[in-house]
């Protein structure tokens, strides 16, 4: 089932490996202008997307079990205990259990894909992650024929987690995805990032990434996936429905009440760049347009 | 001499000028740091993130020269003046890092003000700051009358509760710090209308 998607981003879209481990020790050094220059350069030749760099994708985070401000998640998140790690795979599924980190990952293709990032809040990351298909983790549990969604749950531990303390959501961190989405190729779990396994304040050990959706989407750290026949709590969606819908596809002609969704900022790029244009699905239309035919993607946002 | 006491000695020597300086040096700090990568990854929204909240503490400030005086005898009435222009300068700036940084298109900016009401009412404090910052100065005292003139100031009770609610609605889930600063604001403006009471009716 492995390699069914094949990303039209390739590794020259990603900063290139001593780049990105030396950038801040380039700007750090007082030559901000060099680093500059040889950023640009070693970036000119390779289209329009800007490189995301380690520092950026693990320094810039919204995980709130780590706190609300962006730098919460780096500065928290190393308490977080990811060995030894489960996941509770239950519900419409032929083998329900729990299943061992070890189990989960023996025989999985682990793959490389270079996907776009897109913030509800209207920024955006390229980041290369690591991981397999979701769709192979259902298959081996055997999807029953009257599941239709896959329900996701982030672990919830007040002893490692500071910001569970106060009641800045109704934990655990819920999301869902309806069943097709699911088995879609894109949509991955994801185990680690450049190589690397998978920072604390990314999701670790294990996440999901749904590509073609908001960020929220992609529930970070879990511990249980459920198979259901009805549409799965969100978190997002049910503590303000009018502002986070159940699909939450990124879609710039459908906006945030509270701020446009047509264009977005690339992080990196800096005090003084521009904003770009979000592209329907994310860039990714082709792939998964087709499975949203026939509905209002204004009324179903 | 109690510390108090010599607080507001030293407050007295501070020459205004130096209160001013210190301000605006601040903010060319802080836009230096975002400009060269100090202010994290994403220096736009940390830049007008720390401009704006920079403004609201300055305006819970200088709501609260008052009540201190009266509560604890801390008097920093030479500066209050400083802190109101200073606070309008911060609202200033986060507002043209806004524009001019994040949203960058005029008709997006125009069309942010229109539909979203966190932007309205962020625009409608600062537009009633605006007067408060033209008249701070002695010749427009002079020329309204202390009475008109301090009555002028009165605006800067809804402005800074419009300030509070603008920094509540931004953000996202059920956050503290915003609500601690709306508080903050509504005790404020609460002693000072009940001061207010008192002087009339005696």
């Amino acid at each position: 089932m492995a390699r069914r998607y094949i990303s039209d981003l390739n590794w020259n879209d990603v900063t290139p490996r001593a780049l990105y481990l030396n950038r801040r020790q380039l700007i750090g050094a007082g030559g901000a202008a060099l680093g500059a220059g040889l950023i640009g350069g070693a970036t000119a030749a390779q289209g329009e997307l800007t490189p995301n760099s380690w520092d950026e994708i693990t320094s810039y985070n919204n995980f709130y079990e780590f706190g609300t401000r962006k730098e919460d998640p780096a500065r928290n998140a190393h308490t977080l205990t990811t060995q030894p790690w489960s996941i509770v795979i239950d519900g419409l599924v032929d083998n329900p259990g729990t299943y061992s980190m070890e189990q989960i990952v023996e025989g999985m293709t682990i793959e490389e894909r270079i996907y776009r990032f897109r913030c509800v809040e209207a920024w955006s990351m390229v980041i290369p992650w690591n991981g397999f298909e979701l769709a192979d983790l259902l298959t081996r549990v055997g999807v029953q024929s009257g599941a239709r969604y896959v329900a996701f749950e982030t672990a919830l531990r007040p002893d490692e987690m500071p910001g569970v303390r106060l009641p800045v959501l109704d934990w655990p961190y819920r999301e869902g995805l309806r069943l097709d989405e699911a088995m879609h190729p894109l949509t991955l779990m994801a185990t680690g990032l450049y190589g690397e396994p998978m920072p604390n304040q990314n999701g670790a050990p294990i996440r999901l990434v749904v590509p073609w959706k908001y960020g929220f989407k992609s529930i970070k750290s879990i511990v249980r996936i459920t198979l259901t026949d009805t549409e799965p709590h969100a978190t997002w969606n049910a503590t303000q429905p009018q502002e986070y819908g159940f699909y939450s596809n990124v879609n710039p002609t459908v906006d945030h009440p509270r701020w446009s969704q047509a264009t977005e900022r690339r992080i990196g790029d800096g005090l003084f760049a521009s904003r770009i244009p979000t592209l329907m699905f994310n860039g990714y239309e082709a792939e998964v347009a087709s499975l949203y035919e026939g509905m209002d993607l204004t009324a179903q946002f | 001499m109690t510390g108090i006491q010599r607080i507001n000695a030293g407050i007295r020597l501070l020459p205004v000028w130096a209160i001013y300086m210190a301000g605006a040096a601040w903010a060319l700090w802080l836009f230096w740091l975002a400009a060269t990568g100090g202010l994290g990854v994403e220096p736009i929204e940390a830049l007008e993130h720390r401009y704006g909240k920079l403004a609201l503490q300055l305006i819970v400030l200088g709501l609260a020269v008052t009540p201190l005086r009266q509560g604890l005898g801390l008097n920093l009435m030479p500066l209050r003046r400083a802190i109101g222009v200073l606070a309008f300068f911060y609202v200033a700036a986060h507002l043209l890092v806004w524009a001019v940084l994040d949203v960058q298109s005029p008709a997006a900016i125009w069309a942010d003000i229109i539909k979203r009401p966190y932007v309205t009412i962020g625009m409608a404090g600062f537009a009633l700051l605006i007067p408060l910052a033209l008249t701070s100065n002695n010749w427009a005292v002079r020329r309204l009358g202390p009475l008109r003139w301090r009555a002028w100031h009165r605006l800067v009770y809804p402005a800074a509760a419009l300030g509070a609610l603008h920094y509540i609605w931004q953000a996202k889930g059920f956050q503290i710090e915003p609500l601690a600063y709306l508080v903050a604001v509504v005790v404020l403006v609460a002693l000072r209308i009940r001061g207010l009471g008192r002087r009339v009716a005696r």
